[in-house]
């Protein structure tokens, strides 16, 4: 096992706390927009995405990119403009 | 320079979605808390594109516009009472990328390490069951498929029969990573299936809990896909898109009194078709017209009302809404009681109240409103049905027993708003409607409402 994954594993374990404890403290009230936020935030698969699609151009590997791509998007801007649009709802 | 200049902007922006989510523990600091988490998506989209390793910009502008025109207008045409719809599409479309860009990797040709293959595999297999078992549960919340249960004899070991397969070929494909091709396109096809074998069986009433589930894995698909492309960004985000999931899932599961497994492999549902309900005839119940109501309201201290999925399907909440006012203005307390499995997803009837203009500090939960239902002089049920059936509490026959409910039954007074006397999600009887301060009112909720507001003023 090398160096670079025993990290990889360490920041997974980690911030699978971070989040346990993050998210514990949000409250019902919020829930859904926790879902659609966290949707969007799972959309950082866009980063792997643009890669595929950026760096293998005609291949196989690149259209599998860039059908990764609009998928993530559609997930990024759509969770983040939803979350936006609810969260505007709560007033006092 | 990239070498470390760029990680380290993916370590900005993962600190972003930590801080944005700690923001969204408060309604007041919660839209910071939203654009906190985009700037972080915005940040890490842009050290992305500085890598040297990309060459083909047109593509990838191309992808950006079509996705985010898409995102832009489903975010702006959804209704609210179709979010759970919506967040079940996300959840798949976030499932899908994820197994994509592992497809991605593995279609480049490089020769790959047996670890790298490994969480290759478990990507597209993550990815392809939420993919899959996402358009399900869209499909049945939005009623495009029968939200019953589907069965058929042999199911559990024919899914299990299948994920056996999918763990030969994956040993298989490690074992020899040169001729694992069609072992991962078989992988990823076999996984498909499960994910639609694995929701079919689950009820509508169910959803909530399989997408909160389905919530998670797609956080999880994304985190071993930050495995595979050996990015932290995507292992933190993922992750804490993970745990939320998995947190969501067990308010659910515990808000129904059952785990998660019950949930998943029982195939609990309803068929209203299947199995008519037997109503004793001799049991009766006391039924008003909204005008005969009105002294009690008027001279109510504390009015608690509880809030069912009822209330929005007959688009009640802005109704409700003036209700409050109009009794507020009248010098009445009026509360919400929320039920955690009110709606039909996680925090469901608040966004739908909040959208009628609903203030949140006048929503309590199940915890906080239980004790106040002995002092109040009515509680008004609109739509609800076995989160306020007592028979949870004593009846050991009954299938919701040990679920927590609102002990509505205790205030003085309970007015139960209800279309007809056909029971509710469970199929079972209510003996809360037959106890003697409860008060049926027949009819439209919405009309029932409106009623009453109008013989108030």
């Amino acid at each position: 096992m090398n160096a670079q994954l025993l990290v990889e594993i360490y920041v997974f374990v980690l911030a699978v706390f971070v989040g346990f404890e993050v998210i514990s403290k949000i409250p019902p009230t919020l829930h859904t927009p926790l879902m659609s936020g966290s949707n969007a935030i799972s959309g950082i698969t866009i980063v792997g995405a643009l890669l595929a699609a950026g760096s293998l151009p005609g291949t196989l590997s690149g259209t599998l990119g860039l059908i990764a791509i609009i998928l993530a998007m559609i997930n990024v801007v759509g969770g983040f403009m939803v979350t936006g649009r609810m969260l505007k709802m709560f007033k006092k | 320079m990239q070498d470390i200049f760029i990680p380290i902007i993916y370590l900005f922006s993962a600190v972003l979605f930590i801080l944005g989510l700690r923001q969204l523990s408060h309604p007041r600091t919660a839209p910071k808390g939203n654009t906190t988490a985009a700037i972080g998506m915005l940040l890490a989209v842009t050290a992305t594109l500085l890598n040297n390793q990309i060459l083909d910009f047109q593509t990838i502008f191309i992808g950006i516009v079509i996705g985010s025109a898409i995102g832009a207008v489903l975010a702006k045409r959804v209704e609210m009472t179709s979010m759970p719809q919506l967040v079940a599409l996300f959840n798949g479309f976030g499932g899908s990328a994820s197994l994509l860009v592992a497809a991605a990797e593995f279609y480049k040709g490089e020769p790959l390490l047996v670890f790298t293959l490994a969480t290759i595999i478990l990507s597209v297999l993550i990815g392809a069951i939420t993919f899959s078992g996402s358009l399900v549960a869209f499909s049945k919340l939005q009623g495009i498929m029968r939200g019953a249960p589907i069965k058929f004899s042999g199911q559990h070991s024919f899914n299990g029969l299948l994920t056996g397969v999918v763990v030969l070929l994956a040993v298989y494909a490690v074992l020899d990573p040169a001729q694992a091709s069609n072992a991962v396109l078989a992988i990823i096809v076999i996984a498909l299936l499960l994910g639609i074998l694995f929701v079919i069986p689950i009820g509508g009433a169910d959803m909530p809990v399989v997408i909160s589930m389905l919530n998670s894995f797609s956080g999880l698909a994304a985190c071993s896909t930050g495995f595979v492309i050996q990015n932290d960004a995507l292992i933190i985000s993922g992750s804490l898109v993970g745990a939320s999931g998995i947190i969501l899932t067990d308010i659910m599961c515990k808000g129904m009194n059952r785990t998660i497994w019950n949930v998943l492999f029982a195939g609990v549902g309803y068929d209203a078709e299947a199995s008519p309900l037997e109503v004793d005839p001799m049991k009766t119940v006391k039924s008003y017209e909204p005008g005969d109501t009105v002294v009690i309201f008027e001279n109510a201290k504390q009015i608690i009302i509880v809030p069912g999925y009822g209330l929005a399907v007959a688009q009640a909440q802005y109704m409700v809404h003036e209700l409050q006012e109009l009794l507020e203005g009248k010098g009445v307390i009026v509360k919400y009681a929320i039920h955690p499995v009110a709606g039909r997803m996680p925090g469901h009837m608040n966004v739908l109240l909040a959208e009628a203009n609903v203030p949140y500090d006048s929503l309590y939960d199940l915890d906080q409103i239980n004790p106040e239902f002995e002092e109040t002089d009515v509680t008004l049920v609109i739509g609800a049905n076995d989160v306020v059936n007592p028979a949870a509490r004593h009846d050991t026959n009954s299938p919701i027993f040990g679920m927590p409910i609102l002990d509505v039954d205790k205030s003085q007074t309970v007015f139960v708003l209800k279309r007809s006397m056909n029971p509710g999600f469970a199929g079972i009887e209510n003996e809360l409607f037959y106890n003697d301060n409860t008060i049926m009112i027949f009819g439209d909720a919405k009309d029932t409402v409106s009623k009453l507001v109008s013989e108030l003023k």
